[in-house]
């Protein structure tokens, strides 16, 4: 690998460890907003600078690095941080979900299944569930402390009034161990359930907004609802055009200017991986696959 | 004439030489008094007078200087409200107890909906049943008057006479036993005043409740109130049944007062 001109993992050492301790306190209090002394990133705010803070301070020299982002492992902000990363803390890098111990992510949860020992590191823009109907930090820490959230179910109501159903579709605040209320960054709804009693430890970096949190293994995460109006994840149409999955979640890719589009797995590594086991979708018999599979 | 029915005879609030300074000067001075429940207490006097100040000691919004507060929770004890934690004050706020703004935009959210706007303590205290809210929402808005079909529209779409009476709607929607209001028709025309007048009144003597409201309008307190507190320069210098000290004012400051309303 390449001669590391930087420290490893490019933060230096004592700023992991202010790093470190504030995710420890996070995994003690599952759902709490621990404030950390973000630092100035070598990109810019928006683009994951809390997560690849985290990232930097959990990794290890024999940690395998995979970065994703929408689910895809060959979009630019996942290559870049999987670059940064191979770069400056020499890590293996990897796109498979199983072979990874250390997973970002921007913006999903893969499909596969997470296992014990392994981290999902999230990348988040506004960790404050409540911001947007209360902008006061002081009044929002305080409901959090008394643990009244009352305003939450202010905002799902607000959807069923308008929409006819609760059309918050990411960002879908949780409950976290029956008693924070968390923003699970924008991932959609439909990953919600995928944090509950979930093996792997999942944490949360908002560079910008200084603060980290924390789902430790195995512990509930509920997501919020009305008894008549209960949560549900929704579910598309169509299987994957590429590899036939049903229970996926799918991006729209359009394929020309005349409206044509299809629907395709978001987790790329989860898409590949059953073309490779020999599942097909409707689409997956164009002329170039075909040459392609030889 | 303060014959309430139902009333206990125990005191609902007992505020005890209740006194506010802010270095020299003495916003309140040494104010006491008894509320029996089901009463309504106005407090009436000019601006700078001390009413406001009285108010948000006797709502816990701010610690006095001297004396204290004591108010009688649901489960029949007198407490010192100083004593009780926030969760506990938080919980007596949005439960028990109302608070009319003189601006409604100040006790409403005006992004969210009338409907939510009503429903958000129901939801605060732990109801988890959409129908259910809203249901109890327009019956709400009902009883104050609102037309049902604009339960999904902003208050900022709403009148200033409207934004007042949701506003009520809101706090009456968890049955508290007293409600504060805070010049609750200041800013409103004479005819939407009137209306609001006629409103609370039916609305207090049907639940029962009781109120403390600060107003420097003689007439509000002529027709919502059963005693009334004059204070000047932050004392209160002169107390009693509504029509006795409006229609047979002892102190010069009172017989100022109350001559200096416009004749109809």
């Amino acid at each position: 690998m390449n001669a590391p001109t930087y420290n490893f993992a490019y933060l230096d050492e004592q700023t992991k460890r202010m790093i470190r301790r504030a995710i420890l306190k996070a995994i003690a209090i599952p759902g709490y907003q621990v404030p950390f002394a973000s630092r100035e990133m070598p990109m810019p705010y928006g683009w994951g600078t809390g997560g690849v803070q985290v990232t930097a301070a959990i990794l290890g020299p024999k940690d395998v690095l995979k970065v994703i982002d929408q689910g895809s492992d060959d979009t630019t902000n996942a290559i870049s941080i999987r670059k940064f990363f191979a770069k400056t803390a020499g890590v293996e890098t990897t796109t498979s979900t199983d072979a990874a111990t250390v997973i970002q992510t921007r913006h999903r949860i893969p499909e596969a299944p997470l296992r014990a020992g392994q981290v999902l590191v999230y990348q988040v823009p506004i960790p404050e569930p409540l911001r947007f109907l209360e902008p006061r930090e002081t009044e929002t820490r305080r409901m959090h402390a008394l643990a009244e959230y009352g305003l939450m179910h202010v905002k799902l109501y607000e959807d069923i009034a308008r929409f006819g159903h609760i059309a918050t579709s990411y960002a879908y605040p949780v409950k976290v161990n029956a008693r924070y209320v968390m923003d699970p960054s924008p991932t959609p709804k439909f990953d919600n359930p995928k944090m509950d009693n979930c093996p792997a430890l999942q944490l949360f970096g908002a560079g910008r907004e200084k603060r980290i949190y924390a789902i430790p293994p195995y512990t509930p995460v509920v997501s919020l609802d009305f008894e008549d109006h209960p949560f549900t994840r929704y579910k598309f149409d169509a299987p994957c055009a590429l590899c036939g999955a049903e229970e996926s979640y799918l991006d729209e890719i359009v394929t020309d200017d005349k409206g044509s589009r299809m629907f395709v797995c978001s987790d790329t590594d989860y898409c590949e991986g059953r073309q490779a086991a020999g599942h097909r979708g409707v689409e997956s018999a164009a002329p170039h696959k075909e040459a392609a599979n030889g | 004439m303060v014959e309430v029915t139902g009333a206990s005879d125990q005191p609902l609030l007992v505020a005890e030489g209740l006194t506010k300074s802010y270095g020299r000067l003495a916003a309140c001075r040494d104010v006491s008094f008894v509320l029996y429940p089901g009463e309504v207490l106005a407090i009436v006097g000019e601006s700078g007078s001390g009413k406001s100040t009285l108010l948000q000691m006797l709502s816990a919004q701010l610690a006095p200087s001297g004396g204290r507060v004591s108010y009688r929770m649901r489960d029949g004890v007198l407490r010192d409200l100083a004593e009780l934690g926030e969760a506990e004050r938080r919980f007596l706020f949005r439960t028990d107890w109302g608070y009319v703004h003189q601006d409604p935009a100040q006790g409403l959210r005006m992004a969210v909906s009338a409907g939510a706007n009503v429903g958000e303590r129901l939801m605060a205290v732990g109801w988890n049943n959409y129908g259910r809210i809203r249901q109890t929402a327009s019956s709400w808005l009902e009883r104050v008057e609102i037309d049902v079909a604009r339960i999904d529209d902003a208050p900022r779409t709403y009148s200033g006479g409207m934004r007042q009476r949701l506003q009520i709607a809101r706090n009456l929607v968890t049955e508290p036993r007293l409600v504060f209001m805070d010049e609750p028709t200041g800013g409103l025309d004479v005819s939407v005043q009137a209306r609001l007048l006629d409103l609370m009144r039916s609305l207090v003597n049907e639940l029962g409740l009781a109120a403390i409201v600060v107003t420097h309008d003689l007439a509000v307190a002529r027709l919502l109130s059963h005693r009334v507190m004059v204070m000047k320069e932050g004392r209160v210098i002169e107390t009693g049944l509504t029509d006795q000290v409006l229609d047979d004012p002892r102190e010069p400051y009172t017989q100022l007062l109350v001559s200096s309303i416009l004749p109809a």
